[in-house]
């Protein structure tokens, strides 16, 4: 809800938050940019075209942001967030870039599985866990001992 | 006779027993994957990728091109049985595709498909077969300010024509490009954007992104819609003949769709999905009964089909000819041509005619081994779309958490595509177009090159960009595209197009 007294009426909050997004990380990269000499337009040091960059994707954010508030803009809202899945299923894949050089493949499969799984409305256990040791067994049979790629199989130096 | 020739060629190397193997492994697995609802042709090739790099450069993108032909396939066939088009090049097939499988035509509608492809097929791969050697001499002109031009083009072209808003789309682009400048500078050798991470030097890893989003944030939103329900036509397929009366039918929409989707595929950004639409409007007009379409006109399904394979096709001819993806699979095809060591361009026909024809046959090839493949193995793809997604997305996650894995044997890349399935997610939730990212990403490096040189050669003076007639027709054509898309009137219209 905008309050009354709000001078600027947000048509296309998508867009606004789009733009607002793209400007942030233009910013954010010029400030890294300017470390790298740009050198002149004849010789352009590593800095010239990173910087080209900054600037442009600064002004289509601009450009984009004072697009969503102009009185022709769509009605645009942003669809509702849905933090809990994002977390479970990018927390699932920590997890297993955590615990896959030291716990193994069998295991850190497991907990990428089962905490991924969580993830859904339908989960139950029974259904987890049916599909995780099929889904193990595809694996260890394809990729390690398939096509044989590097990751020990369970905990190593216990 | 030269074409005879090098087709000749093309066929003795596409038809190795090794390298027909590989065509059909491409074709079965990318159906197998691309079957499957939620997984459209970029999922799919993203997941298979890390597969090819073990193999010889040939035989990789003979994989690759079976890998995608097969996903394309796949699409139409998730389309026509459950109504779930995997991505828009097979969303016109839905609409008359699903009716015809609601009265109990889901064979003779799956069989109009593959017989529409496989003739498309014949038909594109002729023309790209033409239409190459043409290209390639005309690009051998070019230098450093020319391509540069010819890139800005192509990225505005395939942003224009691209589903989203036009500048957001533009604005992924360059968003792109500067993530494909982490990474160590050619010219300079100094490291940029990278933290101080050594495992940043190489740059971002385009598979990474593109497994990231497709697989991993495509997940996260699939989740929050409610359990979808799923109008499966569940019935024995049982007629997968035509009779003679739909082969009448089907005949002339195959070949109007089939040089429909032959001119489209050319454009870039143009691709699949514009040439399926175009053949879908073109079947309606030309058709005496319209008011058929819509409840399972046959027509409707041979048209769009034949299009977006034809176009599917010849989407390779600007990327083998001027190195320029014109989508986010060919962007994705650049990727694997690069780590084989392959700089797609107009040089790959000369040096490496081998793989150049062999590519094309195989192509040919491919849309046989499709035939063959999918009607007698329909049954199975109709038990895969039964999967619950529940059960799908675990597998979905695993493979791709092993596939990024595999490509350095190191775990750096899972915790970089966890971060950008954060990104992908907030993307999505924006709508912003993640195949402008992917273009970006990995036309990056080459535009920046280009530009240095160009600009080197002209010691600093921008306008050479602007007195060269070549690069001057280039970028006014991009200007051009860009203001008339961003008319008020051509916009809304525009918006519909890509809606319906």
């Amino acid at each position: 809800m905008l309050s009354r007294e709000a001078k600027v009426e947000v048509r296309n909050q998508r867009a606004l938050l789009s733009g607002a997004v793209f400007f942030a990380f233009a910013v954010f990269y010029l400030f890294l940019s300017k470390d790298y000499d740009p050198g002149t337009a004849a010789r352009m040091g590593p800095g010239y075209f990173p910087r080209m960059l900054g600037y442009c994707l600064a002004a289509l954010g601009l450009l984009i942001m004072a697009g969503s508030l102009r009185r022709s803009a769509d009605l645009e809202k942003i669809a509702p967030w849905n933090l809990k899945v994002l977390l479970w299923i990018t927390g699932s894949i920590v997890l297993f870039a955590l615990l896959l050089p030291r716990a193994g493949l069998v295991l850190s499969l497991a907990v990428l599985l089962t905490v991924a799984g969580r993830a859904s409305r339908e989960f139950t256990w029974r259904g987890s866990i049916i599909s995780t040791v099929v889904l193990i067994a595809i694996a260890v049979g394809a990729f390690y001992y398939g096509i044989g790629l590097q990751f020990p199989l369970f905990p190593v130096g216990l | 006779m030269e074409l005879l020739s090098n087709l000749a060629l093309g066929f003795q190397n596409a038809l190795s027993l090794t390298n027909l193997a590989y065509a059909f492994m491409g074709c079965f697995l990318g159906t197998l994957i691309g079957v499957l609802p939620g997984l459209g042709p970029l999922a799919t090739i993203s997941m298979l990728l890390p597969l090819t790099y073990a193999l010889p450069p040939d035989a990789a993108l003979i994989m690759l091109a079976g890998i995608y032909y097969g996903a394309q396939y796949g699409g139409s066939t998730t389309a026509i049985l459950v109504n779930l088009p995997g991505e828009s090049s097979s969303v016109v097939t839905a609409l008359d595709g699903f009716q015809m499988a609601r009265q109990g035509r889901a064979g003779v509608a799956l069989s109009t498909a593959a017989i529409g492809s496989f003739f498309a097929g014949c038909v594109s791969t002729l023309a790209i077969a033409m239409l190459a050697s043409t290209l390639a001499e005309f690009a051998f002109e070019f230098g450093p300010k020319e391509y540069f031009s010819l890139m800005i083009l192509g990225l505005l072209l395939a942003t224009v024509l691209s589903t989203g808003p036009v500048l957001e789309s533009i604005a992924m682009v360059v968003l792109g490009a500067m993530v494909s400048l982490v990474g160590t500078d050619v010219n300079t050798g100094e490291q940029r954007f990278t933290f101080g991470l050594t495992q940043l030097y190489d740059g971002v890893d385009f598979v990474v992104l593109a497994m990231a989003i497709f697989g991993f944030a495509e997940i996260v939103r699939n989740l929050r819609t409610d359990p979808e329900d799923r109008s499966l036509v569940t019935q024995r397929i049982t007629n997968l003949f035509p009779s003679r009366e739909d082969w009448k039918r089907m005949a002339a929409p195959i070949l109007r769709g089939s040089i429909v989707g032959t001119m489209f595929g050319v454009l870039p950004g143009g691709g699949a999905a514009l040439a399926s639409f175009a053949a879908y409007t073109l079947e309606k007009k030309v058709s005496g009964t319209p008011e058929k379409f819509g409840n399972g006109a046959i027509e409707g399904v041979a048209g769009p089909e034949s299009a977006n394979n034809a176009a599917a096709q010849t989407s390779f001819v600007p990327l083998l000819t001027l190195g320029l993806p014109s989508n986010a699979v060919m962007a994705l095809i650049v990727g694997a041509m690069m780590i084989h060591d392959i700089q797609p361009g107009p040089q790959v026909m000369t040096s490496n005619p081998n793989l150049f024809w062999g590519l094309i046959a195989s192509m040919w090839v491919g849309n046989l081994i499709l035939v063959l493949l999918n009607l007698p193995l329909v049954g199975l793809w109709v038990k895969l779309l039964t999967i619950p997604y529940r059960f799908l997305y675990p597998a979905i996650l695993m493979f791709c958490c092993i596939g990024i894995y595999s490509l350095k044997n190191d775990t750096f890349e899972i915790y970089q595509a966890a971060l950008m399935c954060v990104a992908g997610y907030v993307m999505l939730q924006l709508k912003l177009p993640p195949a402008p990212l992917l273009l970006g990403l990995v036309l990056g490096p080459q535009v920046e090159e280009n530009f240095r040189r160009a600009m080197l050669l002209s010691r600093g003076d921008a306008t050479v960009f602007f007195t060269s007639p070549l690069s001057a027709t280039l970028l006014a054509i991009a200007a051009a595209a860009l203001i008339f898309m961003l008319l008020p009137a051509v916009r809304s219209k525009r918006e519909k197009a890509l809606q319906e």
